[in-house]
């Protein structure tokens, strides 16, 4: 279908532009930025917050240019004294409804409406406050995400992503007028309801109504507590994106500086989730192919294929809730972040010659739900809490800021060793697609002894910002060991965003999908677009900090977990061979069932 | 307790089979259900989200929107006095006043035995008649505090 052009003025300047497209975005296009408060790039127009209100000549009342598309002939005033004084009014109006204790807000600096009331020089309140106090008391039940109904304008911007990204639905607008808010069912606690702590609803609330549960205070203390040796991990997706909150610009790699500013904040030890991306690969990468073996030469119908891994906790929780009856198809591997745990109070403990009782275990994560999945009760393996506080990529842009250091100026520093040492294929784990990639390098070798047939090792077709994708490889000249997978074809398939993993779940469950390996990551793009990542979000921010993943995996000598020479050691050492007994009393655990209602 | 589960499950499977598994069938749903038991328990709310495949938070959300589908329990009866501005200037106040008397409950309120409920209402659309009460679907124009009680005697003689 063709696309007819319309042609119309935007504050007296014509411009000619495709036909269905808004009068927010044809403003864009000639650079006049209208404020917006309920739009979002990434979900459906809900034209509710009124703050993006235009005049359009003839028209009786003012227009929410982001829900009204544009029409041959039209005159736009975007900056009219009636829109100024609607607009202004607008922002005076949800002021009247949300606790102003600007000062005391996590989301202080970093909040749209502030921002809005700021530009607007929103002064004495014209309206009447009408914030009850019953509603300032937060929901603080999830290890996760911290809910604040004072701070709510319901621009339903939570809603909808939690709908139309993640179709879990947690969250819904209930009750009416001036009675609306935004709650779980029967406003029950956040940690009891089928919330999968994704924490996507945090990166699009434009206030400080949804944001994590931080722990940068509790980290502070373990720095200073001189008893305490403080060891810290940073995952692969928060080096391509911590800049953004500390001034550089998007999509910049920053993994030398931000090891630099962990080492002079004080951290013990700065080590790499990486490292333990590369060990999943070699734990995860054998129980595919010792399931593959039970499954098509001893015929064994217990196995459960298509296996699916288990890198992404929002991912997990999802799975607990939604599709109980797949639950033994997932990968028993822990996630990185829990393999590092474990072996931090054991193995790493012993060569430095620290108790495990003294140390503490810090994670930075682009993720929320890996807050919730350190504290869960299965995560203990090393006889303690395996680690003991995550901090977002954004708590830890908050605590450089607090430590006075200058990150821009920062030198490149290397992480520690050992369990500091990492692969290419351990930091494409930060995008989707990242695991299947890194896995099929190692498998497919290890099966074949040559290297997987792509260019440069670069698996493309399982990339990029499809929802679902696929591939195929046929195994072809294979080691005498693994003989029996010669021939077969492997296919595969990668989801991002919980709404896309429930598309392929139906299918798996009808016997719809002839899978061997399915890779799910619980966020938009995979942990590039985690819930803890720095805000704001959209598709081509997304894009930036994949092709830097992409960047930085080029950049490496070593790109196949295989050959990271920690990982070599650590199963000479101390933990034997991949699905050993010692691997799996450490870097396994299970799943439980959990209500969907 | 068992007895009351299967027949509200049965009561939801009835209805799903008459609407339909659409999420447009939410609201009959809904209605169908509060028309025999005056309200929206969590246990049915449940039951429907698992029916329709919607999350438990949805079937809430819509519920709540609409004051005549209630989330709490509620009497045999419910009886409805309109609160907006033309019956409240022709005494509506009185009449809440002899119901609480005559019931030994606030507006909000259900009877120990379970019969009856009294509540406010927006407006029910008949302003020139005011003040008008509403038990359950049957519209009452133009009360008296006596005739109110006496509508009242006669739901209390109907119901056991």
């Amino acid at each position: 279908m063709s696309k007819y052009m319309v042609n119309l003025k935007i504050n007296n300047i014509a411009i000619s532009v495709e036909e269905g497209t808004t009068i927010l975005d044809a403003a864009k296009r000639l650079n006049f930025r209208i404020p917006t408060l309920c739009n979002h790039p990434d979900l459906s127009v809900a034209g509710n917050c009124r703050v993006c209100v235009v005049e359009v000549k003839g028209a009786r009342l003012l227009s929410a240019s982001c829900a009204t598309p544009v029409s041959e002939g039209m005159e736009v005033f975007t900056n009219s004294e009636k829109v100024r004084i609607a607009r202004k009014h607008v922002v005076e109006l949800l002021l009247s409804e949300h606790n102003s204790d600007c000062t005391k807000c996590f989301k202080n600096g970093h909040c749209e409406l502030q921002e809005l009331a700021s530009e607007y020089r929103i002064g004495d309140h014209v309206f009447l406050d009408l914030v009850k106090p019953k509603d300032k008391i937060q929901d603080i039940s999830s290890p996760s995400i911290v809910k604040d109904n004072s701070k709510c304008i319901r621009c339903q911007r939570c809603v909808r992503t939690c709908a139309e990204l993640q179709a879990v639905s947690a969250l819904a607008v209930v009750h009416k007028g001036n009675h609306q808010g935004i709650s779980t069912f029967l406003n029950k606690p956040m940690n009891d309801v089928v919330c999968t702590n994704c924490g996507q609803c945090i990166n699009r609330c434009p206030t400080g109504a949804l944001t994590e549960r931080n722990y940068i205070e509790e980290v502070w203390n373990a720095i200073y507590d001189p008893k305490k040796f403080v060891v810290v991990q940073t995952a692969p997706a928060t080096r391509v994106a911590l800049g953004e909150d500390l001034g550089v610009e998007t999509g910049t790699r920053v993994t030398g500086k931000m090891v630099s500013a962990l080492k002079k904040m004080g951290f013990n030890k700065v080590l790499d989730t990486d490292f333990t991306a590369d060990l999943t690969i070699m734990e995860e990468g054998t129980e595919l192919l010792t399931r593959l073996k039970k499954a098509l030469v001893d015929k064994d119908e217990s196995v459960k294929l298509p296996m699916m891994t288990s890198c992404s906790p929002g991912w997990i929780k999802f799975q607990e809730h939604m599709f109980p009856g797949l639950l033994d198809n997932l990968s028993t591997c822990k996630s990185p972040q829990q393999m590092f745990g474990s072996l931090a109070k054991t193995y790493y403990a012993d060569k430095v010659n620290i108790k495990a009782e003294n140390m503490t275990v810090v994670s930075i994560m682009p993720c929320t739900a890996k807050k919730f999945e350190c504290n869960r009760p299965e995560m203990r393996d090393s006889g303690f809490k395996d680690v003991d506080y995550v901090l977002t990529t954004r708590e830890l842009a908050m605590m450089i800021k607090q430590a006075g250091i200058d990150f821009d100026k920062l030198e490149d520093d290397h992480y520690d060793s050992i369990l500091g040492e990492s692969t290419g294929a351990a930091v494409i784990f930060g995008a989707t697609g990242g695991v299947m990639e890194a896995a099929l390098r190692t498998a497919y070798e290890l099966v074949t002894g040559n290297e997987v047939p792509f260019t440069n090792l670069n698996i493309k077709p399982v990339r990029g910002m499809e929802g679902v994708k696929e591939a195929s490889i046929k195994i072809k000249n294979t080691v005498p060991a693994w003989n029996f997978l010669e021939g077969v074809e492997l296919n595969v398939a990668v989801a991002h965003g919980l709404s896309n993993a429930k598309k392929l779940m139906e299918a798996v469950e009808k016997g719809e999908a002839n899978y061997h390996f399915i890779e799910i990551m619980g966020c938009p793009g995979g942990c590039i677009g985690g819930g803890g990542q720095p805000i704001p979000t959209s598709p081509e921010i997304r894009k930036k900090r994949t092709d830097a993943i992409y960047a930085e995996d080029m950049g490496m000598n070593l790109r196949k977990s295989h050959e990271n020479p920690e990982v070599t050691e650590v199963y000479k050492d101390y933990l034997g061979t991949p699905l050993g007994h010692k691997s799996h009393e450490l870097l396994h655990t299970h799943y439980k069932v959990r209500k969907r209602y | 307790m068992e007895v009351y589960m299967t027949n509200t499950e049965n009561l939801v499977h009835e209805l799903v089979e008459k609407h339909g598994r659409d999420r447009n069938a939410l609201m009959p749903i809904l209605q169908g259900v509060v028309a025999t038991e005056k309200y929206l328990s969590e246990e049915v709310m449940i039951m429907i989200a698992k029916e329709l495949d919607l999350s438990a938070a949805d079937v809430y959300g819509t519920a709540s929107f609409y004051t005549f589908l209630d989330t709490v329990p509620r009497g045999k009866n419910i009886i409805r006095i309109c609160k907006t501005i033309s019956c409240h200037m022709r005494n509506k106040d009185e009449i809440i006043g002899v119901l609480e008397d005559q019931l030994k409950i606030k507006v909000g309120e259900t009877t120990h035995d379970k019969k009856f409920t009294l509540l406010t209402a927006n407006c029910l659309g008949w302003c020139h008649k005011g003040p008008v009460m509403l038990v359950n679907d049957e519209v009452f124009p133009e009360v008296t505090p006596q005739k109110a009680i006496e509508i009242v005697e006669e739901y209390m003689k109907k119901t056991n």
